[in-house]
Parts: structure tokens; sequence; C-alpha cells
């Protein structure tokens, strides 16, 4: 008797414990919206997050942040049925598996709580439409402009150092590339050369070192790559050729932070997931208050990002296009952390 | 698990005293473990009612269920496992296997319902392999399956890559999403409960499920009295391979799609729950309505901290805490039970500073997840 009455005893002070701590401040916006990333602890996602919340503030909507443990989508489902069972206002998803959030997505929509991927799509059926960070020309044409940005009007030897030779999206971002350059604000432009760093950071500095050797007039390597734009500019500066030689491409901020502000790198291009947490919370409000449908041809305006336009494709359904992509610099990189 | 020989005159005994009168000793279990997880599924039901106006709700009930039945059909096995005192970590890594299997010759253009006959054939093999290489190898279980779970999960990207098998008909994903005709109970749901059932009374009321309590109780009295120890591991290992293959099927209809990191970790939730449910993991003790109970305990707790919006990581926090004071439990109550003050106030003190650190820990995670949620 003794040894039950303390088990109850002890269980009660946990459960109490756990419970009281619980009541903590509840939503009372009108509308709540959940952004939820793949897993939480990712400074790319918290990024997000903090769009969502600007947006939030000037919607005056709540929007929480919520993610399971690991990115893996029987935990992700699991915290979407409590998100059901709450009936929030919205689900803004990046989905851990396109396929397996398709039945909770359609259970969330006939719940009547309208759902939204971005970052990582839904499969068409499970979500309203799908916020798309970039598409794959406007990649392709930003390099291009950021490397006329950096030899100046004069133009000058350019060359790409890629992935691996048969990654299909750098291969379709350097035939645009390649297409870019044939336009006449290009003509100064020449490509003399395409190596591949296998997306190894030691053989993408060993290409890169090469390229210096082969090209000594080199003026811009363009890395379409998060792993040889870092690793090009690193043997751009450990070369001592700052200020000659110039990288750009795709990269992340806190990867790239130093050799911008060295100015190894003085900018690149990637989307912004702040931007993108943004757009998803007024894609959001414009489903949940019935401003639009979800429904290709549909207009709307997302605060200071402007007016977008609902479009569908074969590939991603029904989408929204963020934008072009986002070019990072010197004066902008201080206020990204991921 | 290998009894110290010193020991060993104690719990031969114990195990004759088992076998000779096994319905007293799960009363007495009754009493201790399972009244205490029936009062905490009241409590946690009464506070979540009380702090969610979404917790009793017959739908929602009813869709975060299906979330817990596949790591339920795993369990009812590995119970068995446990206590004969094995265990099996490979359950999830087969149903990776045995779900890709499916979907790959699902892929392929075979026929849903032979692609999953096909699967569970696969995984009841499997789980032969496991007992055979347990059993007549006289392997440590441990060891064994930790291979068997890499090379499970191995066989599965093998298959499928990092492609999902995708297109399943309605008709096979009713066992995953649907629900018993005019009802909201998820057929997931209701084969689990004839499952738990047929298992629950498979291990308490024939001599198969006394066997395996005499096994884990003493393995080498239990070859000495006659009992086909080899056998029987076979059996239940190849029976945990089926269920996990079986709970594949499950999570791919539940999906609509297989991946082959499917079901990824669900070894370890499916151990906790056995366990939690006072299945001794040293084997030889154990009901199968306490881990049943201990289910539904993990399965309604993690929902209503769903609703509470608490964090995933703290989830996993909470019922590791859990878990640490079921274990505990039991040794203090065996203490006070026992003769020496000393110990008992010992005891006393761990139990009373473990209860501090956990009221301290879950202040401190809502104190750091408002600093995370308001920026």
């Amino acid at each position: 008797m003794k040894h039950r009455t303390l088990y109850f005893v002890l269980a009660l002070a946990m459960v109490l414990s756990l419970a009281l701590s619980g009541c903590g401040k509840k939503a009372t916006g009108p509308l709540t919206f959940v952004l939820v990333p793949k897993n939480l602890g990712n400074p790319y996602f918290d990024t997000a997050n903090n769009g969502a919340q600007e947006a939030a503030k000037e919607l005056g909507v709540t929007v929480t942040y919520q993610g399971s443990a690991a990115a893996d989508a029987t935990q992700q489902i699991q915290l979407i049925n409590s998100l059901i069972a709450q009936k929030v206002n919205g689900l803004a998803i990046s989905a851990n598996d396109s396929d397996a959030l398709v039945p909770v997505g359609k259970d969330a929509i006939k719940a009547g709580i309208p759902v939204v991927s971005w970052d990582s799509a839904i499969g068409k059926e499970g979500r309203v439409l799908h916020i798309n960070q970039a598409v794959l020309h406007d990649i392709g044409a930003i390099e291009i402009k950021m490397a006329l940005d950096l030899t100046g009007a004069d133009g000058g030897k350019i060359a790409i150092l890629s992935a691996t030779s048969t990654a299909p999206n750098q291969n379709a971002w350097i035939e645009v590339m390649k297409e870019e350059l044939t336009k006449p604000e290009y003509a100064k432009l020449e490509l003399v050369d395409v190596v591949y760093g296998d997306d190894d950071d030691t053989k993408s500095y060993n290409e890169a070192q090469a390229l210096f050797k082969k090209y000594p007039d080199l003026k811009v390597i363009i890395a379409p790559t998060t792993v040889g734009i870092a690793a090009s500019a690193r043997a751009v500066t450990d070369a001592g050729l700052i200020g000659k030689v110039f990288v750009t491409g795709l990269g992340t901020p806190n990867q790239m932070r130093e050799y911008v502000k060295n100015g190894a790198s003085p900018e690149f291009a990637l989307w912004n997931p702040g931007d993108l947490g943004y757009l998803s919370i007024y894609v959001l409000h414009a489903l949940a208050t019935g401003e639009i449908k979800g429904v290709a041809g549909e207009k709307f305006t997302a605060g200071k990002l402007g007016e977008y336009t609902i479009q569908e494709d074969a590939d991603l359904g029904v989408n929204v296009l963020l934008g072009p992509p986002f070019v990072y610099n010197a004066d902008n990189i201080d206020q990204f952390n991921w | 698990m290998t009894v110290p020989s010193s020991a060993e005159g104690d719990t031969l005994s114990k195990s004759l005293i088992n076998a000779a009168a096994p319905p007293r000793t799960f009363l007495a279990r009754f009493q201790r473990w399972e009244w205490m997880l029936v009062g905490l599924i009241v409590i946690v039901v009464a506070l979540n009612t009380a702090l969610s106006p979404y917790f009793l709700d017959a739908q929602n009930l009813s869709r975060t269920s299906s979330d817990f039945m596949e790591m339920g059909i795993m369990m009812l096995a590995m119970v068995f496992i446990i206590i004969t005192g094995g265990i099996d970590l490979s359950v999830a890594s087969n149903l990776g296997m045995c779900a890709s299997f499916m979907g790959w010759l699902f892929m392929a253009g075979v026929d849903i319902w032979i692609a999953a006959l096909a699967a569970l054939a696969l995984g009841t093999f499997a789980g032969f392999v496991n007992g055979t290489l347990v059993a007549r190898m006289k392997l440590p279980p441990l060891v064994v399956t930790l291979g068997t779970y890499a090379f499970y999960r191995g066989v599965a990207y093998v298959l499928l890559g990092d492609q999902a098998a995708r297109g399943y008909p309605e008709a096979f994903t009713y066992i995953g999403q649907g629900k018993l005709l005019g009802t909201l109970l998820p057929f997931s749901v209701a084969l689990f409960g004839v499952l738990a059932v047929v298992f629950g009374l498979v291990l308490h009321k024939t001599t198969f499920g006394r066997y395996l309590f005499a096994i884990g109780n003493n393995e080498n009295a239990s070859v000495y009295s006659g009992v086909p120890v080899a056998r029987i591991k076979v059996i239940i290992f190849t029976v945990s391979g089926f269920m996990a293959a079986l709970a594949g099927l499950v999570l791919a209809a539940r999906f609509g799609s297989t991946r082959p990191d499917i079901g990824n970790g669900l070894e370890l939730s499916v151990i906790t729950a056995a366990v939690l449910g006072g299945v001794d993991i040293n084997g030889g003790a154990g009901t199968m309505s306490g881990a049943v109970l201990s289910l539904f305990l993990i399965g309604l707790l993690r929902f209503g901290m769903g609703l509470l919006n608490i964090q995933g990581q703290v989830q996993g926090v909470v019922i590791g805490l859990l878990l640490i004071l079921s274990i505990l439990l039991p040794n203090v109550a065996h203490t006070f039970s026992g003769s020496g003050r000393k110990l008992q106030r010992h005891s006393l003190w761990a139990i009373i500073a473990f209860v501090v650190v956990f009221i301290a820990f879950v202040a401190f995670f809502f104190w750091s997840r408002e600093a995370v949620l308001i920026k």
C-alpha cells in the first residue's frame, strides 16, 4: 500500500509540474498560422521564421514556429495532426517527405485549414499551393549579371567552377549562363573554362588554384555550388589575388561572410529564407481570409515584396514564385545569420 | 541476458516459483505497475482536458491514435523478446526494408496485395535470420540485431535509393488511413486491438507464454527443465520480423508512399513503450496489459503535449524521464520492502533529486521556449 501511495504522489507531482509549466501564453490573435520547418535548430529555418514574424506583425496575426526534433516524416505528421486538432487557421510546411505528407495535408484541407508548402514541396494534392524559392533561369541569369558587376564594363575572362560534371541542377544553370552570355550586354565577358570540384572542398580549392595558373588574367570565378564558392574564395584569399580575381555564385551568408568582407567575393546570390517565410504568411493570410482561392491567375499583394500572381506548371502544380534570387553583399550580409 | 553465477541459485528458485504459480505473480505485478499506469493515464487525460479544449474530441483522438499503431504492433512481439531477456533492435529497419520491398515490387508493376504478401514473407524471413543467429549460433541478440539493424535499412536504400514508391490504390491505403465503417475507429487501431488480445492470451494463458518467463528468469534452468529454448527464441524473433513487416504495411499505407528512411528510429520508441509498461529489460517479468497501457500513456502524453505546443525535443525528454522513473521506482520499492534504513534514505533522496531536476528542467524549457518564440 505504502509503495502505491508513493507512486501516485510522485506521478502527480511530475504531471502537475508539467501541466503548470504548460500554462504559458496562449495564442490570442484573431488568426493563428503555423510555420513548420523540416526540423528545429536549423539557422536557415530560423531565418525564415524571422521573416514570418515580421509578416505576422504587419498583418496583425499570430504565427507560431513549430517543428519536430528530427527532420523525419513520422514526427512531422504527428506534429501536424496535433496542429489540425487545434484548428489553427493555416499551415506553411517545409516537407520532410513530399509523398508521405500528402494524406495529412489532405486531412488538414478537409478540416478547413489552408496548407501551403515552402522550401520543400508537399505533393500536389496535399497542399493548396507551393511557394517556390527560385527558378532555374533566374539563378543562371543572376550569376552572369554578378560576374559583369565584378569585372566592370570592360569585361574579361571568366570561368565556372561547378559541382560534379553530372550534377543536374548545376548543369542546367550552366546552360542558362551560356545562353545569357550570348546577349549583347555580356559581349565583353569571355567564358574560358568550366571545371568541376565535385562538391569536395579540397578538390574545389585545387581546381581554383589551377585556374589561376592557367589563366593569369582571369577576372571572375562563378561557382554555382555552396562548396565550390567557399573553396574558391579561400583559394583567392590564400593566393593573395584579392582584387584581381573575384568569386561569385551561390553561397550561404555564414560561410561567405569573411570573403565578402575581405573582398574575395564581394557579392553572391541565393534566395532569402526570411523572404520565403514572410511570403508564406502573406499567402496563408490571403487564403484564410478568402482573398485568393489558390487558383492560377489570381493576384495578391505581399507587403514589402509587392504583387504576386499565382501560376501553375506541370512540375510544381499551383505555385507562387518568390522572385529573383537575392544578392548578398557587404551592405546586407550582417543582417543574416544562417 | 546472462545471469551472474553467484545469483544463479537465487534466480533458479525464483524461476521455479514463477513456473509453479504464475497467476499470483501476475496479479501482484498488476497491482504494482499497471494501476500506476492507469493512474497516470487518468491524470494525463484530466489535465489535458482541462488545459486544451481540443483534447477530448473524438475526431482528434481518432486521428492521433493511428500515429502510434505501427509502434504498438511491433511492441507486441518485442514484449515476448524482452521477457526472455533478449532484444530486437532491427524492427524498424526491418519495417523499412519490407515497406521498401513492397514499394519496389509495386513500382515494377506487381499487384499491391501480392507485393504486400511478399513483404510479409520477407519480414518473417528477416526475423527468422535474427532468431537463428541468436538461438542456434548462440550470439548475443543485442549484437546480432544491431548488425541486422544496419543491414536491413541498407537493403531498403538499395531497393529504392532516393526514390519514393507512390500511387498505392485506395483499397490498400485503407489499412493505414481508413476507419471502420460508420465509426471513427481507425482500421489500424482495430487491427492492433485484435493482435494485442491474441498476444496477451498467448503470453499469459499458454504454456508457450510461461516458457518465455522461464527463459527470462533463468535460461540454463529452462534448458535443463526441458524447455525448447532455442526453438522458442527462433519463433519469437520470427514473429517479431512478421510484425515489423505488418507495421511496415500499415505505415506505408498511412503515408500512401514509401521512402527507404520510412520508420527510421522507431525501434527505440518500441522498446521504450515495452519497458515503461513494466516489462523487465533483464527478462522474466512483464505483462501485455502493462505494455498496451504504456503505449496509450505515451500516445496521450505526446498528443497532449503537442496540443500545448511543447516542442518535440522536450516531449522526448519527458518520455525519457518517465522511463527512468519507471525503472527507478520498483528498485526503490524493493529497498523499502527489504531491510536497511540507510539504503532507504539514500533512494528517497535520489527520487527527490530526480523530481526536482525534472521540474527545474521543464521550467527551464518553457523559459527558453518563450525566449525563442517571441522575437
